[in-house]
């Protein structure tokens, strides 16, 4: 099978990366990696990249593949390329770091957010005496996914707010933090929260997915941050607008069936923060002149008079008897 | 071949800040001859927001609507990306707990609905290539939008994670909107941002944040020359079109960006009247755009 390679190389240094072609032929069961240390042992000994395990467990050979974060070392050539021999593939290092040299990024900042979580369990007492703390096989089933990571960094190379916000603490060490935060030995887990629903933490993620998509490991970092504002609402940690717009955005649903849009951004920056909503009224009005604002909805949520979607006594029903579905406390969390 | 029908899910955003939406999908569907049975009671779903206080309500609501579509016989259609990544989400998680889908039938039993997994959930994008037919849209082109060019911008939600959004049985779900650019005659112009966020939902928590993302899109686009973008989506809709004045003004890019809902971009292709589709209801003005028609048609 002939593979053909599209490779970014940036000089140590230097901001001016250059791309160098290589093609040769090689088995149909090639993996990315097996032809980049082909081209490393018999085209040119000068490309760097780093690998360790080549079987997906030590985590260093993330890179980016056609505008992609994977593991090299777990991507069969032939899967990328759907079988097509003239697909060059365009190789590039992780995004969202450094280069150090060609697909060699400097994870220093993977490293210190990781840090930033206190990613250790914290326990509110010492096990029982000559015994080990007791834990059910529920709570850490649940805790099996983020336990899989091999912090690799595929997830931060392809997030999408660390592309404009670099300090966002994105999504591994979100996923790490919720595995100590959710342990039952963590006696710390309100303090956690509190500092995890700060700027730059759980409620900056758009839920976009790509940390999802592109974790080879199953562990699905976005689902981890959801699962921590659940976690942070549940314990009343709600004095800021992400979980006050998912607050206002559920009690639209519950008294009018249907999204209020008008009262969105003041339910969730606050009512009284004159200077934020004040950012906003240029938005209003141009909708309002484009004939766009729903004045339907001018009520807000909650209060006489609000919007009411057609048959809202039957959707009411489906509101209490939803509460009937909730897991029992001692029951496992997990999407 | 029998006619095209289906149970459709209009969502909140096209009943209220979005109406072009309603109707463009609308009087497309009626020029395409698919028909489509409104769920007028059917509600929200969500939208990954109610999920994170409260996932078993949104489940339950979900469960509702499919069953509302499974009694009329019915495949479900949407007109959002968000819509339609949930409702996929929802259909996953259902499947794969029969215990728990069991206990959220009995929540819609009193109104004699009931889910039974396998309903097809399809956003009209989908439903125009899979089911209606690329070689049957390219017919009925009687305005080929030659010379123009369009740029995709998915939605997260339509794309991934692409496992529950049905890539193995349709690997070009990523490509549709370019596949659909070129049967109109019209020249896609692909860019790296196309398939990545368009900020809306953290408009609300960190403005700066979310509109950077916006505005990076459309100025990577329209440096590729791209003359207007096209979505599936109405919440990446508001924050492309209704937020680009503000995306502008925190980016300081001069952008220029008519953002069109994907009906409306079908509906000039067939012909329609630029006003018929609401494009002079748009917050960024389409006038430029409409000026380049073939025909020269205006608002
Ligand atoms: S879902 Fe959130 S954490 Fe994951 S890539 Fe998107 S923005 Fe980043
Ligand atoms: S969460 Fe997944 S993608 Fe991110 S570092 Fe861990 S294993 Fe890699
Ligand atoms: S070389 Fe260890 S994960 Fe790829």
């Amino acid at each position: 099978m002939k593979v053909r390679l599209k490779v970014k190389r940036t000089d140590p240094g230097s901001n001016e990366p250059r791309y160098s072609s290589y093609e040769f032929e090689a088995e149909q069961s090639v993996t990315l990696l097996d032809a980049l240390i082909h081209v490393r042992e018999y085209e040119d000994g000068t490309l760097g990249l780093r690998c360790s395990c080549r079987s997906a467990i030590c985590g260093s050979c993330a890179m980016r593949v056609d505008g992609r974060a994977r593991l090299a070392c777990r991507a069969k050539v032939i899967a990328i390329t759907g079988g097509d021999e003239d697909h060059e593939m365009v190789v590039e290092p992780m995004g969202n770091m450094p280069v150090i040299k060609d697909l060699v990024t400097d994870m220093e900042s993977f490293w210190s957010k990781m840090r930033q979580v206190d990613p250790y369990l914290q326990p509110a007492q010492a096990p029982p005496a000559n015994e080990e703390y007791r834990v059910t096989n529920e709570a850490m089933l649940d805790l099996t996914h983020t336990m899989n990571c091999i912090m690799c960094g595929a997830c931060v190379s392809d997030c999408t707010v660390l592309e404009v916000d670099k300090n966002f603490i994105a999504p591994a060490a979100l996923a790490k933090a919720y595995r100590v935060a959710a342990d039952p030995r963590d006696g710390k887990e309100h303090d956690r929260l509190v500092k995890y629903s700060e700027y730059s933490g759980i409620w900056d993620c758009t839920r976009c997915n790509m940390c999802v998509e592109v974790c080879p490991k199953g562990v699905a970092p976005m689902n981890r941050i959801l699962q921590l504002r659940e976690m942070a609402i549940e314990q009343g940690i709600t004095n800021n607008a992400g979980a006050r717009h998912t607050n206002i955005f559920t009690k639209s649903i519950t008294d009018g069936g249907r999204l209020n849009e008008v009262w969105m951004v003041p339910g969730s920056v606050g009512l009284f923060n004159i200077g934020r909503i004040t950012k906003e009224m240029p938005g209003a009005i141009r909708l309002a002149l484009a004939g766009k604002m729903p004045f339907n909805q001018v009520i807000p949520p909650g209060m006489p008079g609000s919007h009411k979607m057609k048959g809202m006594d039957r959707v009411r029903n489906i509101v209490r008897k939803s509460a009937s579905l909730k897991p029992k406390k001692a029951e496992v969390k997990s999407s | 071949m029998s006619a095209l029908k289906y149970a459709f899910w209009p969502g909140c955003v096209s009943k209220g800040v979005a109406p072009e939406l309603y109707v463009s999908t609308n009087r497309v569907a009626q020029v395409l001859g698919i028909e489509l049975v409104e769920l007028d009671q059917a509600a929200c779903t969500g939208a990954g927001v109610v999920q994170e206080q409260n996932p078993e309500l949104a489940d339950a609501l979900n469960a509702r609507t499919f069953a509302m579509a499974q009694q009329l016989g019915l495949p479900l259609m949407n007109i959002c990306s968000t819509c339609q990544g949930i409702e996929s989400m929802v259909q996953d998680k259902l499947a794969k707990n029969p215990e728990y889908l069991e206990k959220v039938n009995g929540v819609l039993a009193d109104e004699g609905l009931r889910y039974t997994p396998g309903l097809v959930v399809k956003n009209f994008l989908w439903v125009l290539v899979e089911d209606f037919g690329l070689d049957k849209l390219k017919a009925a082109v009687k305005r080929p939008l030659t010379g123009m060019r369009f740029g995709p911008f998915y939605g997260c939600y339509i794309l991934r994670p692409s496992e529950i959004l049905g890539k193995s049985e349709h690997p070009a779900r990523d490509k549709y909107i370019e596949m659909i650019i070129e049967a109109i005659g019209a020249t896609p112009v692909t860019y790296s941002g196309q398939k990545k966020c368009c900020g809306f939902p953290i408009l609300t928590v960190n403005r700066e944040n979310s509109l950077q993302q916006t505005g990076n899109h459309i100025h990577e686009a329209q440096d590729l020359g791209a003359d207007a973008l096209v979505s599936p989506c109405p919440l990446c809709h508001l924050n492309l079109d209704a937020q680009q004045p503000a995306a502008k003004a925190v980016t300081k890019y001069d952008i220029e960006m008519p953002i069109l809902h994907l009906p409306q971009l079908i509906g000039l292709a067939l012909g329609l009247e630029p006003k018929e589709m609401r494009l002079d209801h748009h917050v960024v003005s389409t006038k430029k755009l409409l000026d380049k028609l073939p025909q020269g048609a205006a608002v």
